[in-house]
């Protein structure tokens, strides 16, 4: 989230759209009653299925699922041609006033620069042209052809109402007045928020979805205000912390970025993160990449890193492609891999294509499960009939299951949706020989690094001078860690503006990552969280709510990520000048000496708006990107692609160009895509309400809310196919099939798609062959092996399915 | 165990008077339909508050479940897709449970004494230790709230969280509710909140939004707020004049006395005949006379 869960309440237009907040974040979606309460908002929702959430909304528009881009690209259109964008805060504060590369072209639905058989671009032109001050060109007139703002003109053109109708199946007139409710934020004192979730980023266009909409935001003047912003709803308690401190394949803590295997020098690896301003007078916040680089390895490597040895910068790995879960079961599944240790995780359940998945872990030698619960993924060579009818005589991997705690049986932090650090504490012993996820992560390390040193090894560098200075060397506590993320002095620490002043003394804790310095002379186990555990203390743990503001800033309340700011951005709420765009939302103001006000400034407290810095101080040009550069896989502005599998197996803006050009498919996946000719309903999976994944169904009480497997289907389709409610059908998709109850409803309506019907089959996905609800199949064994093109997020919500009365 | 016996007003089948003596606060509990999401925590809430558990069921077709009130579920999200103009489709999502009138047909039906009570509050319990299991609760509601357990032939449905309320908290479901959609207070409060509501939904176009607090049993401590007052029935059945049974006010109301001697003529003529007809016939015919 940009914004947070409580300012929610302060919106003007919710649009709940790629999620189902009503159902998925019931607790969260308390905001949105109170913004309909006491802020007389109106809630939309964009939705194939008309969701628990439609059920509160003011208005319900149906679309078909995959194709968000269309709609939202038609949302973009009509802003554009009924003048409805806030002028003032469009040319200061996006980068439509830049003008853009002469080798840029967009044709056909590829843009410059396709390798064909490589699926990838050359992104060279995606660029600015730079003027001769070595800076970004600009035309203040938005007059150019080629600045952004004319080029975002052409691009959308082509999303006619008519278009987006006959693309995504929502009726004209409920297009067009979901575009109507949405242009009335234009207005200064009107702010929008999107509510998303994973039915954005669940596609193989995913992560452009999410982008289309911020493009929206900035047009309206709705980035960094209050009520405003992008907001994703997390679907983890604690999913935000994970990508925070860095577990995916690719980053590293505070969203640093591992190298690539070409990287192998140092200096070269930091000087391209380490961000210059491409316009004058920019603060380009990445350019201090570097503090926060050496304080990382500090932390992890303490006296041994030095600048001698680059910080150890050589013990990094180096990738040579990013090794998310696809990738890695991809490598499983040809034998490429031995061992995988999984915590936390249940891919056989959790990820698309069960039968490879399946198949892949039955290639390891061993797998290691982490687990409060005997997951699916630890018995999948258990034989359970159809629902998982395998052979385990064929199989000889080797699993071992850790049992570990649930959080209520230890302390520590959760990272909500809106990047609060909330520390608990815990709430009951873990039952048997369950142990926290830190202590058996640590008696691994501790019996690897013994090992090492009994017998040697290959490469031990990294392993063996890791600091490991806790208290209880196999139990670090999560206080211990808080702290270690958090940072300290490794030296005495001066003022800048007065070297004889020592702010912080060696050893004591860092107040934040302004601290931060790339000398060696600080640590910080990942940058953005430092501030939260310092000299005064456990800042998480704060819980005081009082709200001077009134707009639900409760800065004492917990600690958010970055420097205990609220809303990111902020600065946008105000005018050129320093004025707020609207008084009643006032976040941040100039006082004439210093930025101020209810909420952390985003910005540099000390710069007059006559400096001319602009707000999104973490970009190298300090504006909103309408026009993304090279930032993303598939181009620069988002164009709407069809699922790989499509019930109209073509794409109606150009149908030589159906799918993402630019994701990557596995040499056999290809072939496991279906047609719509043989499946020709568009599937989607979702959760419900009353389950949370594939743990609740091992909870009684969750189980009695919601004990067995169903499959939703509309009226028409339940009639056309003789499906009475109740009835037993199977679902069926290229790579496998579900049995389970027909649940027959008038939420589901078939939509006319390029002159077709298209009906959806809706799928929700709690229930596998472990727990106490009723057994049931993984409604993964239907879903695509294919990922969104930059994040290779599954897609689980656009796939295709045929189904039968059983 | 619930609120303590001064707080008694009414006790079924009981002639002696109720204790006068303190007045509480008349309480009820606001749900806003317009307002509810349909996540079922009330009906979680309610079954640990209780530590009650109903069986892991089976799937109906519906989203519902359980799919109707039962001895262990004694609240349940009643779902209904309702299309009142051709195309705009409304899902009105009821949660469904005691409506604790303060004309309470279970406890004027009941003949065990002090099976049913009414507290000064308006809290309507039961006392399962006094429950005879005769099901003259169930005929008499005008809502089919309450469910007999096969188990120990008791029945059983809300109490309002009675023990709660006792100790000055808000009911289970009410604790739980994640939207507000479910509030708690006294029941002057609540129909302050309600208007409230009913304005807010009325500049959103919902022209015949309004309270559902049927006047037929002298008013609910269990009170909605809904988008269509004039069809309630469209809310999963919710009635629209829901009173007592007219057989259960005669048997029970004026004629009472004189119901009573003939309940001791009728069982003595059972006795009779079951001694020389064998069972249960009679026994019929009073429930058939109690039905119609």
């Amino acid at each position: 989230m940009t914004n947070h869960w409580v300012d929610i309440k302060n919106a003007n237009v919710i649009v709940v759209m790629g999620g189902n907040a009503a159902e998925a974040h019931p607790c969260g979606f308390k905001w949105v009653t109170e913004a309909k309460a006491h802020n007389h908002a109106t809630l939309l929702v964009v939705d194939p299925r008309f969701t628990r959430s439609a059920s509160v909304a003011d208005y319900y528009a149906p679309i078909r699922t995959g194709t968000d881009i269309a709609f939202l690209g038609g949302v973009i259109n009509y802003l554009l041609s009924h003048d409805k964008i806030q002028h003032e805060y469009v040319k200061a504060y996006t980068n439509a006033t830049f003008i853009v590369n002469e080798g840029y072209k967009f044709d056909e639905g590829l843009f410059s620069g396709y390798d064909e058989p490589g699926r990838k671009y050359d992104k060279s032109t995606w660029s600015y042209e730079i003027g001769a001050d070595g800076f970004a060109a600009v035309d203040e007139t938005m007059q150019h052809p080629r600045c952004v703002l004319q080029l975002l003109k052409q691009h959308y053109s082509r999303y006619t109402p008519e278009a987006v109708s006959n693309i995504c199946g929502t009726p004209k007139d409920a297009f067009l007045k979901v575009c109507e409710t949405i242009a009335t934020t234009s207005a200064p004192n009107r702010a929008l928020t999107f509510m998303y979730a994973l039915g954005w980023t669940q596609h193989s266009v995913g992560s452009q979805m999410i982008r289309t909409a911020a493009m929206v935001q900035l047009l309206l003047g709705n980035m960094g205000v209050a009520g405003g912003g992008m907001n994703a709803l997390r679907g983890h308690s604690n999913i935000q912390g994970l990508t925070d401190l860095g577990l995916l394949s690719d980053l590293l803590p505070g969203y640093l970025t591992l190298p690539r295997e070409n990287e192998t020098d140092y200096q070269a690896y930091v000087d391209k993160r380490t961000q210059k301003p491409v316009r004058p007078g920019q603060m380009s916040y990445w350019q201090n990449y570097p503090k926060f680089h050496v304080s990382l390895m500090k932390s992890w490597y303490g006296d041994t890193a030095t600048r001698d040895n680059n910080w150890c910068f050589d013990w990094l790995p180096k990738l040579d492609k990013v090794y998310d879960v696809l990738q890695v079961f991809e490598l499983m599944f040809h034998g490429k891999l031995n061992g995988y240790v999984c915590q936390g995780f249940n891919p056989l359940a959790a990820f698309p294509n069960r039968a490879k998945l399946s198949k892949a872990m039955s290639q390891l030698k061993y797998l290691v499960v982490i687990d409060p619960l005997a997951t699916e993924t630890s018995c999948f060579w258990e034989n359970h009939g159809e629902f998982n009818d395998v052979d385990p005589a064929t199989i000889q991997t080797e699993v071992i299951r850790l049992p570990s705690t649930c959080f209520a049986e230890e302390n520590g932090s959760l990272t909500n949706s809106g990047r609060w650090l909330q520390w608990h504490y815990k709430g009951a012993e873990p039952p048997g020989e369950a142990k926290p996820d830190v202590d058996i992560i640590a008696g691994i390390f501790l019996k690897l690094r013994e090992l090492y040193k009994k017998e040697g090894g290959a490469f031990p560098d990294a392993l063996m001078n890791l600091t490991w200075n806790y208290r209880i060397p196999h139990a670090p506590s999560p206080e211990e860690l808080a702290m270690e993320y958090n940072g300290k002095a490794l030296a005495d620490l001066t003022d800048p503006k007065d070297p004889t002043k020592v702010v912080l003394k060696k050893g004591q804790q860092l107040d934040g990552f302004a601290q931060l310095k790339d000398d060696g002379t600080t640590s910080s186990g990942c940058w953005i969280y430092s501030g939260a555990w310092t000299e005064k203390g456990n800042m998480m743990a704060r819980r005081d709510n009082s709200d001077p503001s009134g707009l639900g800033n409760t800065l004492n309340w917990a600690f958010a990520w970055p420097a205990n700011r609220r809303v990111l951005y902020n600065r946008a709420s105000c005018d050129p000048s320093g004025k707020p765009w609207d008084p009643k939302r006032t976040l941040v103001y100039w006082d004439g000496a210093k930025w101020t006000g209810p909420d952390v400034p985003d910005f540099k407290a000390d710069s007059p708006p006559s400096e001319g810095m602009n707000p999104f101080i973490m970009q190298a040009e300090g504006v909103g990107r309408l026009f993304a550069l090279d930032k993303m896989a598939e181009g620069p502005f988002p164009e709407h692609y069809e699922p790989f599998e499509t019930p109209i197996d073509t794409n109606p803006l150009h149908p030589k160009v159906i799918s993402n050009p630019a994701a990557r498919v596995f040499k056999g996946d290809l072939e496991a895509f279906g047609k719509g000719k043989e499946y020709p309903y568009a599937g989607t999976t979702y959760r419900l309400t009353e389950h949370f994944h594939f743990w609740t169904k091992h909870t009684k009480l969750s189980s009695i809310m919601q004990p067995e497997q169903f499959v939703e289907i509309g009226e028409e389709l339940a009639k056309e196919k003789g499906i009475k409610a109740g009835d037993r059908i199977k679902v069926w998709s290229h790579r496998g099939f579900i049995k389970a109850v027909a649940v027959v409803t008038k939420r589901i309506r078939p939509l006319t798609v390029n002159g077709q019907t298209v009906h959806h089959v809706g799928i929700p996905f709690h229930w596998g062959f472990k727990g106490v609800a009723k057994s049931g199949y993984l409604a993964n064994t239907l879903t695509p092996f294919v990922g969104d093109a930059n994040t290779q997020t599954p897609e689980f919500k656009s796939f295709l399915v045929n189904i039968e009365k059983v | 165990m619930a609120l303590q016996s001064l707080d008694i007003t009414r006790r079924s089948a009981t002639t002696t008077p109720s204790p006068g003596q303190r007045r509480t606060m008349e309480v009820a509990k606001l749900i806003d339909v317009t307002k509810c999401i349909g996540c079922k925590a009330c009906q979680v809430a309610c079954m640990e508050w209780n530590d009650l558990r109903d069986d892991v069921g089976i799937n109906h077709g519906v989203l519902d479940n359980p799919t109707d009130l039962t001895e262990n579920s004694w609240t349940v999200m009643r779902y209904a897709e309702v299309e009142l103009e051709p195309g705009k489709l409304e899902w009105l999502i009821r949660k469904d449970g005691c409506m604790h009138c303060a004309n309470p047909g279970c406890l004027k039906a009941c003949p065990a004494p002090g099976a049913v009570v009414q507290y000064s509050n308006g809290i309507v319990d039961f006392h399962e230790e006094n429950c005879i299991g005769c099901g003259y609760c169930i005929t008499g509601c005008p809502f089919n709230i309450p469910r007999l357990s096969q188990k120990d032939s008791k029945v059983y449905k809300c109490t309002l969280c009675s023990d709660r309320v006792a100790a000055g908290l808000e009911p289970a479901c009410v604790k739980t509710c994640p939207t507000g959609a479910i509030v708690f207070g006294s029941k002057e409060a609540m129909l302050h909140h309600a208007e409230e509501r009913i304005a807010d939904l009325k500049s959103r176009g919902f022209a015949k939004a309004g309270i559902y607090d049927p006047k037929g049993v002298d008013g609910t401590h269990v009170i909605y707020v809904l988008h269509h007052a004039d069809k309630p029935e469209i809310y999963s059945g919710l009635p629209k004049d829901p009173s007592i049974g007219a057989m259960v006010e005669l048997w029970k109301g004026a004629t009472k006395p004189l119901a009573s001697l003939a309940l001791g003529a009728v069982a003595a003529g059972a006795f009779i005949h079951y001694v020389t007809k064998g069972p249960n016939e009679v026994s019929e015919e009073i429930e058939k006379e109690f039905e119609e």
